[in-house]
């Protein structure tokens, strides 16, 4: 029982990440129709913002120590960020700590300005063309942006550790009433916790403001909205900018899971597509609740009492369940009739 | 000639001229000359132009006629890769038996997943086949079949590969340890020595481009068939095809199934040049590889996939050999400064930056030249041909595209 309960919170995370990618690419997807086969590339970018904001911090003023000496006789270097010079050496520490939630701040105008840029500048272009070429354009994009961030960071993945704070692991067991400690890392409790806020802000924000308003009638209709006089197009740019942000803040706080490394938005790539095909495509809510589904899914299978049944069942779960979904219902879970059938 | 008319029987001799002249071809440049490492007709990459010549052609045909974007095709060739290495390890060395098995594996794989992702088309089928394609490299990859089975059948990780102990029935004293056709050796090759020039011919490379010849050939007879006529229907309007009362399931089925075999050969055929099959064959970048060969070439067209297969893999090869103090001799006629500042502007896309170059390649094809190099190479000659000739040109290319 216990197991299951441990299987079931470490699909959460993952959930988390593939329901965040998938929100992202549903968005993009409903608002300007296009297959975004870059999306996962921004994912990467935001978990890059993590370490640039880390090395940001990190910068160091050289000093030679009066008193200690190296093994060569020679005074020793000592390494000061400048976080620490200017603000004293306490907080010039928490900074350098916390840099991963800092690079939220850092990530949100980073990101969108991405999207904004991908949008106006490229998939502009494509609205007219062929779903295929837009699948092909975004995935070379995809391929230019992984090479690049290969060419600055290099190829080895870069390890970008959560807060001091969140070290170590809440222990579930007592909490459920079990006699077993069930460990759980906090920083995955906050990565389950940050993506449901993100989650519920993008519901909100479509939901309940104005704006939002306006971009789902665009999505239901969009000459219509045109015709009475809405610049449709800047809110489908803006909407491009947020999904950006979303696979970015996704990206950012999953650093500490999984050292970031130049392909691991291919890695998501292909499971978020997965993810919101199987949530329907253009459904929002159908790609968050098949986000966790998935990863949940993906998570039990991994169990040893399963996998002694049938060997390495997690690596293919998701694939089988998403192949029987979608010749079963072909719409997927959530979605709604008359997008993208046929 | 062949069954063929004039334009594509010019077609047909091109490619055969170029597969059976490439060791010249491609050895430009004399041995111990500078340019030498732009040399490209050494049997191994040679091997690799003709292979993947013939997964591209066979990716064509699905994509180029119908318009079905599959996201899995490198599944097939992986397939066709341990099925070949099967064969060597139980009947020995001779690659027939591999390659036939090959083809008939992969064309029973492409039968299951085609009946199953063609029900859906667009985006859906890309990712069908994805999902496919990633199941069966995952299955690959940790060797699921052999571990419900208890025994090794991808062999996982290491990879397939014949042992000694392996029965290898019809393997005698005097044939070869390693793949062969009735005793000629894959690996032999004859050097040629002209003045400073050397030129490399490959039994393998010769086998493998007879086949390329044989597989353009067929692929030329499809195009033009009544079969080709209707897949280029479901790909310019299918519901209007559905709407006559006629079902294209079928056909769309019996070309991807055809697509399969093609990439099967190209696995068996990569199996025979050495005898070695892995996982990373059938991971999904792979698959997104012959999708960029196709559409560099010219998606839709005979001769664009090739042209893509080739020009990929020079490049790769050639731009990986570019390092710093090649780019120092190169620009060195400049001035201190400036020769720095190219060879700093240049680095990034040369040695391990090709993916880079090659991702800025595609996208500016999918953007400027949706033909591919084909089309880039057309609209030259229009350029060069004058004005008359360009209207001309446009006349005819309002006959139904190649």
């Amino acid at each position: 029982m216990d197991a299951i309960i441990l299987q079931f919170l470490n699909g959460l995370d993952k959930g988390s990440a593939y329901a965040l990618i998938a929100l992202g690419l549903t968005l993009i997807f409903g608002t300007l129709g296009v297959v975004n086969f870059a999306h996962g590339a921004l994912f990467m970018i935001g978990a890059f913002c993590s370490v640039t904001v880390q090395r940001i911090l990190t910068l160091s003023s050289e000093s030679l120590s009066a008193t200690e000496k190296d093994f060569l006789g020679n005074p020793l270097k000592i390494k000061t960020p400048y976080v620490e010079n200017w603000f004293g050496p306490e907080v010039g520490a928490a900074l350098i700590d916390w840099s991963v939630p800092l690079a939220i701040v850092f990530a949100i105008p980073v990101m969108l300005l991405v999207g904004f840029i991908m949008e106006r500048g490229l998939i502009k272009h494509f609205y007219k063309r062929p779903h295929a070429d837009q699948i092909l354009v975004t995935f070379g994009l995809a391929i230019v942006l992984q090479e690049v961030i290969k060419y600055f960071y290099g190829a080895n993945p870069l390890p970008t550790p959560a807060p001091s704070v969140f070290v170590g692991s809440f222990d579930f067991g007592p909490l459920l009433g079990l006699d077993t400690s069930l460990a759980y890392p906090y920083w995955r409790l906050v990565y389950f916790a940050f993506s449901a806020a993100i989650i519920g802000a993008v519901f909100a924000f479509l939901q309940f403001t104005t704006f939002g308003m306006v971009v789902r009638a665009g999505m239901a209709d969009r000459e219509t909205v045109g015709l009475l006089g809405i610049d449709i197009d800047r809110r489908f740019t803006i909407m491009f900018g947020i999904a950006a942000a979303v696979a970015g803040l996704a990206g950012v706080m999953y650093a500490p899971i999984n050292s970031p490394n130049y392909h691991m938005g291919m890695d998501f790539l292909v499971l978020s597509f997965v993810v919101v095909v199987v949530g329907g495509m253009g459904s929002l809510p159908g790609a968050v609740l098949a986000g966790f589904m998935l990863g949940i899914l993906e998570s039990l299978a991994s169990m040893n009492e399963i996998k002694n049944i049938l060997p390495g069942i997690d690596q293919i779960i998701i694939y089988v369940v998403a192949i029987i979904i979608l010749l079963t219902r072909p719409r997927g879970l959530m979605g709604r009739k008359g997008v993208m059938e046929e | 000639m062949f069954g063929l008319n004039k334009r594509d029987a010019g077609l047909l001799l091109v490619v055969a001229g170029l597969a059976l002249f490439a060791p010249f071809l491609l050895n430009p440049f004399p041995t111990d000359s500078a340019m030498a490492q732009f040399n490209a007709g050494y049997p191994d990459l040679m091997q690799r132009f003709v292979i993947f010549g013939v997964f591209a052609v066979g990716f064509n045909l699905l994509f180029g006629l119908t318009g079905y974007l599959s996201f899995g095709h490198a599944a097939f060739l992986g397939i066709g890769s341990y099925s070949a290495v099967w064969m060597f390890k139980l009947l020995g060395y001779n690659i027939l038996p591999g390659m036939i098995l090959s083809v008939v594996v992969s064309a029973v794989f492409a039968l299951m997943i085609g009946y199953i992702s063609l029900r859906r088309s667009g985006i859906y089928f890309s990712i069908l086949t994805l999902a496919f394609a990633q199941m069966l490299f995952a299955i690959a990859y940790s060797d699921l079949i052999g571990r419900f089975f208890g025994t090794p059948i991808t062999n996982g990780e290491t990879g397939l590969q014949v042992y000694t102990s392996d029965p290898q029935f019809f393997h005698s004293e005097n044939l070869p340890d390693i793949p062969h056709i009735f005793g000629q050796k894959m690996q032999s090759t004859y050097t040629l020595d002209v003045g400073a020039w050397s030129f490399d011919f490959n039994f393998g490379y010769y086998f493998c481009a007879l086949i390329l010849i044989a597989a353009f050939y067929l692929a030329i007879r499809i195009f033009r068939s009544p079969f080709g006529l209707m897949l280029r229907a479901v790909k310019s309007n299918q519901q209007r095809m559905n709407y006559t009362g006629l079902n294209t399931r079928p056909y769309t089925l019996a070309v991807f199934v055809i697509s399969g075999m093609y990439a099967g050969l190209a696995g068996g055929l990569m199996a025979s040049m050495d005898p070695l099959a892995g996982a990373e064959r059938m991971q999904w970048t792979a698959s997104g590889e012959v999708v960029l060969m196709t559409i560099l070439g010219g998606a839709g067209t005979l001769i664009g996939p090739i042209l893509g297969a080739g020009f990929i893999k020079y490049f790769e090869n050639i731009f990986a050999k570019i390092n710093d103090n090649v780019l120092h001799s190169w620009f060195s006629f400049m001035p201190d400064g400036l020769e720095n500042l190219m060879v700093a502007l240049v680095h990034p896309f040369v040695g391990k930056g090709w993916h880079l170059t090659l991702g800025l390649l595609f996208m500016l094809v999918v953007i400027f030249l949706p033909g591919g190099l084909v089309e880039g190479g057309q609209r030259i000659a229009q350029r060069l041909r004058g004005k008359k000739a360009a209207e001309k040109a446009t006349d005819t290319s309002k006959t139904p595209a190649e």
